[in-house]
């Protein structure tokens, strides 16, 4: 740009003295006044900070991590610099996703990889990189322009996942988590097998159409439900899903219709085990080897818990206990609290058991492949169509590939 | 499937199904489901041949089976218009469905997400998982692209968002 502007001013000098007319000159200098501008504005414009080789706690106006650092003075984390040593996948550059990667980047992550296939005048990726980049220099930016879903796609994206060359991490895998900030269902299902298959622990989000309410699952393959373990809501129980949507509009998918309400500032949460009847092969691996992890994890906790028993002094905390302050379990002090708040602070248990309901209602159909009252197969069921003639002749015939190929070719000349 | 209209439940029962469970990256397995593709494509482009009711042209665009294009068209008031048509299969299918793409129809109508794949979100999805994995492409198809096809392009014809091809020739001929 600095070129670009001298050159301009050479040819507006160039200009001025080629026209003897006084007329034009007035205008000339006019243009020469606010190229000048222009050149100033140029050069404040801030600059770029260079890289910060390590992460300092000093307080100085050129240190831009000192306030991060004090989480390891005062005793929140142990060692922050680590940060830099993890590697973070957001796919999906959008409302969630560009917020995510600006976040991890002023706090200093290591490495970030972004996936989206849309535009924004330019890739979305790479407008999100050139924001990065003069955010915090220091993080590693990896930009892909691909839609994961197409075969393609696919095989880059699960390359980019486990290439362990560029990793900043020490660990073995190329990542330490993934975040899927996608919009839609086929996408959140392309990230689920992907994950499933490399075992890596990853986070789904989603917003609701109406923008108030939203959720966020952890998944952890085999130990917690995969993203198909649980089918959405309608496909499941049969709903009817206008009820959910609003017309006229084609927005996020439907497994955005649970979680955080903002209205009501309502977030429940729930635990899900892993479906043992998943339809996805590479979840049920999963789940056959946290099964078989078990002994393993058992004898971890139980080590952890005598080291614990045993590190306590047998004497009490504190000798005395002057106002009877006592611990209480979560589920007393919630019902002691809504008596005691006199209705100002409003917990909203009964909506918490009808989205637990709900989730019996998907879990009961996956299991029984029962639909609810009111509802039919209108096709038959997998289990009788097994039987039907129509499998019989599929698996006599013997046609070939390029045979059927040619003949819908065939029909389609005509 | 209440709503939908007598004539296309009655050729849905006649596409054949599919039984075979397979993506594209299931090797021999792809190939078994791709001919079950085919056997029900073939069925289906047949039979509207002979009921006088022929509106797409499909085929492979590579040799695994996994990008599809091709043609659709709609007749209303008598004129046709016609659309490129194109799909990727997906690496998650037959779990989810292919997104059916009629790029020229992009940003033309709030139905419709990024590069043209037209929304089948209410009506078709919940069906396609429904019915995995014996659903495919001709099902698609059917219950996906035709509906999206009679419910749209009349609206997106009367707003004047497109025209025939006539009617374009004619105003660049003026």
């Amino acid at each position: 740009m600095e070129a670009e502007l001298k050159g301009l001013m050479n040819d507006l000098e160039a200009l001025k003295r080629a026209i003897p007319n006084r007329s034009h000159q007035d205008s000339i200098a006019k243009m020469q006044r606010r190229a000048e501008q222009l050149v100033d504005l140029a050069n404040s414009a801030p600059n770029r900070r260079c890289k910060v080789k390590d992460m300092s706690a000093e307080v100085v106006d050129s240190n831009p991590y000192s306030r991060l650092m004090a989480l390891q003075r005062m005793g929140i984390v142990e060692n922050y610099e680590r940060i830099r040593e993890f590697s973070v996948a957001i796919v999906g550059i959008g409302g969630v996703g560009s917020v995510a990667a600006e976040m991890l980047t002023r706090c200093g992550i290591g490495r970030l990889l972004l996936y989206d296939y849309d535009t924004v005048g330019m890739t979305k990726t790479d407008a999100a990189v050139q924001t990065l980049a003069d955010i915090n220099p220091d993080v590693v930016l990896e930009s892909y322009t691909l839609n994961i879903t197409t075969v393609e796609g696919f095989e880059t994206f699960m390359a980019s996942l486990t290439n362990k060359n560029l990793s900043t991490s020490k660990s073995g895998s190329g990542i330490d988590l993934v975040l899927s900030c996608v919009d839609n269902y086929e996408a959140r299902m392309v990230v689920n097998q992907a994950c499933n298959e490399l075992n890596q622990t990853w986070m789904e989000s989603g917003v609701s159409e109406d923008a108030v309410s939203g959720h966020i699952q952890l998944l952890v393959p085999g130990e917690t439900a995969c993203f198909a373990c649980a089918p959405p809501l309608v496909v499941a129980s049969g709903v009817d899903e206008r009820t959910l949507k609003r017309e006229g509009v084609c927005a996020a998918s439907l497994p955005t219709t649970m979680g955080y309400n903002a209205l009501k500032d309502y977030f429940p949460t729930m635990e899900m085990k892993p479906n043992p009847q998943c339809s996805n092969s590479a979840c049920l691996e999963r789940q056959k080897e946290f099964a078989l992890a078990k002994p393993a994890r058992d004898a971890i906790a139980k080590a952890k818990m005598e080291a614990e028993a045993s590190s306590l002094a047998e004497c009490p905390v504190h000798e005395d206990n002057e106002w009877n302050i006592s611990v209480v379990a979560d589920s007393n002090v919630e019902s002691t609290a809504v008596h005691g708040s006199s209705g100002a602070i409003s917990y909203s248990s009964p909506s918490y058991y009808v989205s637990g309901m709900i989730f019996l209602i998907t879990t009961g159909a996956m299991h029984l492949s029962a639909l609810p009252a009111g509802l039919v197969h209108e096709l038959p069921r997998a289990d009788e169509f097994t039987s039907s003639p129509v499998t019989e002749e599929a698996s006599t015939s013997v046609e070939d590939l390029e045979e059927l190929r040619r003949q819908l070719e065939a029909l389609n000349a005509d | 499937m209440e709503g939908w209209d007598p004539n296309t439940k009655s050729t849905l029962t006649k596409i054949p199904l599919l039984t075979t469970k397979a993506g594209p990256r299931d090797g021999a397995v792809w190939t078994q489901r791709l001919k079950e593709e085919y056997k029900s494509l073939i069925a289906y482009t047949g039979m509207n041949k002979s009921n006088d009711n022929d509106w797409f042209r499909i085929s492979a665009a590579n040799p695994e089976g996994t990008r599809w294009t091709g043609k659709c068209w709609y007749v209303h008031n008598l004129l046709k218009y016609e659309f490129d048509l194109q799909f990727d299969i997906p690496v998650t299918y037959p779990a989810t469905a292919p997104e059916l793409e009629l790029p020229e129809l992009d940003g033309k109508t709030h139905k419709m997400y990024r590069g043209g794949k037209i929304c089948l979100t209410v009506h078709f999805k919940p069906l396609w998982a429904k019915n995995c994995p014996r659903f495919g492409i001709a099902h698609a198809l059917c219950l996906g692209l035709a509906p999206w096809l009679a419910a749209e392009v009349p609206i997106l014809v009367d707003s004047g968002m497109i025209k025939h091809k006539d009617d374009k020739a004619a105003a660049t001929a003026s």
